[in-house]
Order: structure tokens, then sequence, then C-alpha cells
């Protein structure tokens, strides 16, 4: 029998359900002010909702028919209320320009911004993390050099610039990648009838689907791209992970592990990295995310329907729900971003649990 | 018996003000007993030990007309040579365990480490070597131990498992660099006697570096007093309190005493020729 009454042993249970409850009431209160900051922008700015909606030669019937429906004559808590149990069902508004539920088009957008972000993520942390460590062991050699130069370009080359150059260099010139667009005109019908769409990344869509051949037009095309938002990651990755390794290599538990006799390869990438992974999660979630808002001026130069270009779009068009649907959706991903590098943070750092 | 033999080892910085000279023409030799080396901060003390088992790390360089390890010149050995015996016949004990264990890895692990990398012995046979070593520096609930992380573990229960970690090779040399100087009083006196018992019953030889002029007097065979990278006084440890070297007398004359006068204590007179 067993009395519920009694005190449970030292409780790791109720540690983490703390934990999480806290953590929770974080989410929502975070959420909560990203709506308020978004609601409150839609009422701040000079464009009346009701008059973008219903054009300037309606009647005045016709202007309050819209105004009513859309609850611009509840007082502002209410309409905040109202705007609130919307989102949470996922109802972002509708579109001024294309009428279509901001949340359906965001869903459309989205995978192109996810894709590139990832790859290029991938990019920086495969080349940036081995470069700066190489460079952390090797302080002031040729390799330490050539590893800073090469990130204070990617540092300091407008993106649009190496954007342009280098469409006209691989592809206008040498034709190693594809142009602008994330397929070929060719492949785009096949690609919309011919595919299954799981995900809207073109490159996950193809290889579930087995077109190779599409696969990799589609690579050909984010190549470019993915490569140059994945140089900038890289240049600052690179930077970041020098610094932290080159700290940690002059902590006294390295010694201990020289004593031991441990390898320098174990030393550096095991006693060493363990350490460095701590502050360098919340580096690369940082950079992810950075890149997940969707970076314009490359979406733009490479033509590419992410929702960067989404909600720049939305914004020439003063279509105030698609780019306060957008913000909200940003918004939302650094969230869980940050929640997700919290996470592996206390993974990596038992100190931190 | 020589275990270990140095002479004139040096040890220079390079710095952007020219070359900082740590260590300047130490020489010493040891046998399997217990010799301290007493001396100021930045007295060398410390980077002579580390020069021992070659871990003074560019801009630091290290020179000796010889160093002989059981027969061996650690001067010629390759890097692979000295990774052979770092660890398996040479090992360290560092000042602060809350710097000297990895925070992010369990005590076993680390523990295990050195068995299972390098001696390539299986987890099991590794995890039960590394609990009987718990077990000899007094850990009652290892298998606890074993699972914790450094920063779960107080400063003495820290050294301890250093400790364990360093002499499971059993090593021929120890080097003890302050070994117990992060620790609180009641908790250096466990520490030392648990070192004490090891050194004693396996035969090694320990080099035991401290500032702490009456512990090194009570606790090993030998003194080197080193100043400004310098030994400036050789001695048997009983004869520590009576020395007669200025310098070692100055230290001497710093200690407090309890029960003594309370007045201001003495300063170092620096001013005869060996402090040049």
């Amino acid at each position: 029998m067993t009395d519920i009454s009694q005190p449970g042993p030292p409780s790791r249970v109720a540690a983490i359900a703390r934990r999480i409850a806290t953590e929770g009431a974080t989410l929502v209160v975070t959420l909560l002010g990203l709506l308020l900051m978004t609601f409150l922008i839609g009422r701040v700015v000079p464009i009346d909702p009701v008059l973008s909606i219903v054009g300037e030669r309606a009647t005045a019937e016709q202007y309050d028919a819209v105004r009513l429906a859309l609850g611009l004559d509840e007082p502002l808590w209410k309409q905040f209320a109202i705007y609130v149990g919307d989102a949470l069902q996922g109802d972002l508004g509708q579109s001024i320009r294309t009428r279509e539920p901001v949340l359906e088009e965001i869903a459309r957008y989205f995978p192109a911004t996810l894709e590139l972000a990832t790859l290029a993520t991938l990019f920086g942390v495969l080349v940036g993390v081995p470069a700066g460590v190489l460079a952390a062991t090797r302080p002031g050699t040729l390799a330490d050099q050539v590893v800073r130069v090469v990130g204070l370009m990617g540092y300091s080359m407008p993106v649009f610039w190496l954007g342009l150059i280098g469409l006209l260099v691989f592809y206008g010139m040498l034709g190693w990648v594809g142009g602008p667009g994330r397929l070929d005109s060719a492949y785009q019908m096949l690609f919309e009838f011919e595919v299954t769409q799981y995900t809207g990344m073109i490159l996950i869509d193809t290889a579930l689907n087995g077109r190779w051949d599409m696969f990799a037009n589609a690579f050909s095309h984010i190549v470019l791209p993915a490569g140059l938002l994945g140089y900038v990651s890289m240049a600052y990755i690179s930077r970041m992970t020098r610094s932290f390794m080159m700290n940690e290599l002059g902590q006294e538990y390295i010694t201990t592990a020289r004593v031991k006799g441990m390898p320098e390869w174990r030393v550096v990438w095991v006693h060493a990295m363990r350490n460095v992974l701590v502050p360098l999660i919340t580096v690369i979630a940082l950079s992810y995310a950075y890149l997940l808002e969707g970076s314009v001026l490359t979406e733009t130069i490479f033509a590419w329907p992410g929702l960067g270009s989404y909600i720049t779009n939305a914004l020439f068009a003063a279509d105030m729900p698609a780019v306060l649907g957008g913000t909200v959706v940003v918004g939302a991903v650094f969230v869980a971003l940050n929640m997700l590098s919290d996470i592996l943070y206390r993974v990596v750092d038992p100190r931190a649990r | 018996m020589t275990l270990l033999s140095v002479q004139n080892l040096r040890v220079t910085f390079e710095t952007e003000n020219g070359p900082v000279e740590a260590v300047r023409g130490v020489s010493f030799s040891l046998g399997r007993e217990r010799l301290g080396i007493v001396g100021e901060s930045g007295s060398g003390k410390t980077m002579t030990g580390r020069a021992l088992l070659r871990l003074i790390r560019p801009p630091g360089r290290i020179e000796a007309d010889a160093m002989i390890f059981d027969g061996q010149d650690l001067m010629q050995a390759s890097e692979r040579q000295m990774r052979g015996l770092r660890g398996r016949r040479i090992a360290m004990v560092m000042q602060d365990p809350k710097f000297s264990l990895n925070p992010v890895m369990t005590v076993g692990a680390q523990l295990t480490e050195g068995l299972r990398q390098r001696d390539r012995l299986g987890w099991d046979d590794a995890r039960k070597r590394a609990l009987a070593a718990l077990e000899a520096v007094q850990i009652r609930d290892a298998d606890r131990v074993m699972a914790a992380y450094p920063h779960e573990l107080s400063g003495g229960m820290g050294q301890r498992v250093m400790i364990a970690m360093m002499l499971i090779p059993e090593p021929d040399l120890l080097i003890a660099d302050e070994p117990t100087s992060a620790l609180d009083v009641t908790v250096q006196a466990e520490v030392l006697s648990i070192l004490d018992g090891l050194v004693r019953d396996r035969g090694m030889g320990l080099i035991f570096i401290s500032h702490d002029l009456r512990l090194v007097a009570r606790f090993c065979d030998r003194v080197l007093v080193m100043y400004k990278g310098r030994v400036v006084e050789e001695l048997a440890a009983a004869d520590l309190m009576a020395a007669r070297h200025p310098y070692t007398r100055g230290l001497l004359n710093c200690l407090p005493r309890i029960g003594g006068a309370r007045g201001p204590l003495p300063g170092l007179d620096r001013s005869g020729d060996w402090a040049e």
C-alpha cells in the first residue's frame, strides 16, 4: 500500500515537471507579447484596413459593413482577444492582395526559406567549426591567417554583391549552376503536377518521390544561394569557434587530459569540443534563426520565393495582414529555435540541468 | 637509485618584450623519495613540474642539458614517446579540482578514459579498476561518484578523484602541484594522509610543490627552495626550520605563529647577493 501523502523520493520528476511548467509559461507570455506587438503595429500604422479592402470608391454603407465585419467597432481589448483567438486557431487573417488566408500563403513560401537556411547553416557548421578549430590549435600560423581573412571577407562583403558576382561567374560564364528560381522552368510545372509534396522543400520532396533528375536540378539552383548564405554563416561560426576553442584550450582540465597521455586530437575534439559546444549551440541557433527570417537581398537576387521576399512584397503593397502574419511566423520560429537551443544546452552542459 | 635527474633546466617564454625566463638552470635528482619544492608565487616551481612532463605550450620553451627519467632522456624523447610516459609512468595532480576535471564529463568517464583509450581495456574492466581506485582514496559510495559530474563533488572529493585518476596506472613518479592549497584545512589533512599512504605503499617518487613550508617540512624527505627560477637552497626536510639561507630564513620569518606576537609580520629582505 502506498500512501499518497507520503513525501516521495527526492523528486527528479517534480523538478523536471516544474521546469517544463516554467518554460511553458515563458513560452505563452513570449508569444502573447509577440501578438500584442503585431496587433498594436497593425492599429498604429496609418493604413485604414477597411479602406484597403473596399477601395476608395466604396459607399459609406459598404465601408461600415466591412468595418463591422472586421470587428473594428469593438473596444480595443476585445479586438485583441479576437485576434489572439483567431491566431491560436491558425487564422492570421486574409491577404489584401490575393484574398487568400495569410497562413496558407506562408505555408507555401516558408519551405523555400527553410530549405535554403538549413542547407546554408549545414554548410556553415560543417566548414566553420573545423576551420575555427584549425585556427585555434595553430594560432598565428598560415592556416590561422587564411581562416581569419576568409572569415573577414564573409563579414565585410555585401551579400547582394557576392550574389550578383556569383551568378555572373558560375551561372552566366561557367554554367556550373542553375540560375535564379528553385527549378528550371521546364521542371517547375512537372514539380507541381508529378511530385507529391510532403514538405514543400523541393530537395526532400523529389528525393521522397525518387525523382533524382529533378533533385539534381533543384540542387544546382540552391547550391549558389545556399553556399553564399552559408559562407556568411561560416565566417561567423568559424570566428566564434576559434575564440571559444582558444579559451577552452587554456583551461586546466586540458592539461589534465594531456597529463593522462591522451593524444592531441582527443584533447581537442573530445575534451575541449564538448565544452566549446555549450556556447557554440547558441551561436549556431542564432545564425540559423537569422537565416530563417528570410534574407531579403539574397531571395531577391536569386528570385527565391521565400519568406523574406513574401514579407517584402506584402510591405510594398501595404498588405498589412500579410506583413503582420509573416512577422508572427518569424517571431514564432525565433522563439521555437531559442527553446530548442535551451534544451540542447542542457543536454551538453550538466551544470545547467 | 636515481629515478629522475635534471640538469640545468630552463623554461623561457617568448613575449613581445623579449624572452622571460621562468626557470633558470635548475638541477636536482630524485630517487623513490618525497622531494618538496617550495618558493613564493612566480618562483618557477609549477613551471619546473610541468617541464618534467614537457607540457609547456608555445610560446614557452624548455631547455635542459639532460632530463633523465629511468634511463631515458626526456629532452630527446619524441612527442609519441612522451605520451606513452605521461599518465602511465609520470602523473601529476593539480591544484584545484574545480578546474582540473572536465566539467562536462562524468567522473566515471574521466577515470576510465586512460584505461580504455591508452590501455585498450573494455568498459567493465576499466570500471572495476576505477572503482578500486576510488576505494583506495577512501571514497565509500564509489558508484554514485562515478556517475556524478565534477560540479556535484566537494573540493576534497574532487581532489581524491583526481588522485585516484592519476594513480590508476601506478606511475613511478607523481608530481603534486599544490594538491591541497584549494582545500579546507580539515580536508587538507585527509587528502594528505591518503597521498602519503599511497606513495609509501607503492614506493613512488613524489615531487610535492607547495608554498606551505611547514607542510613540506612535515611531509617530505628533502626540500628544494626556489626563488626567481633558481634553486637557492637544498636541504633535508627535517632541517628546514633551521635553514641558513637568508631567503629561506625570510620565508620562515613571515610565518605567523599561534600564540605568537601579534605585530605585523616582517617582509622579505631581498638585499642579499642571491636576490639578483
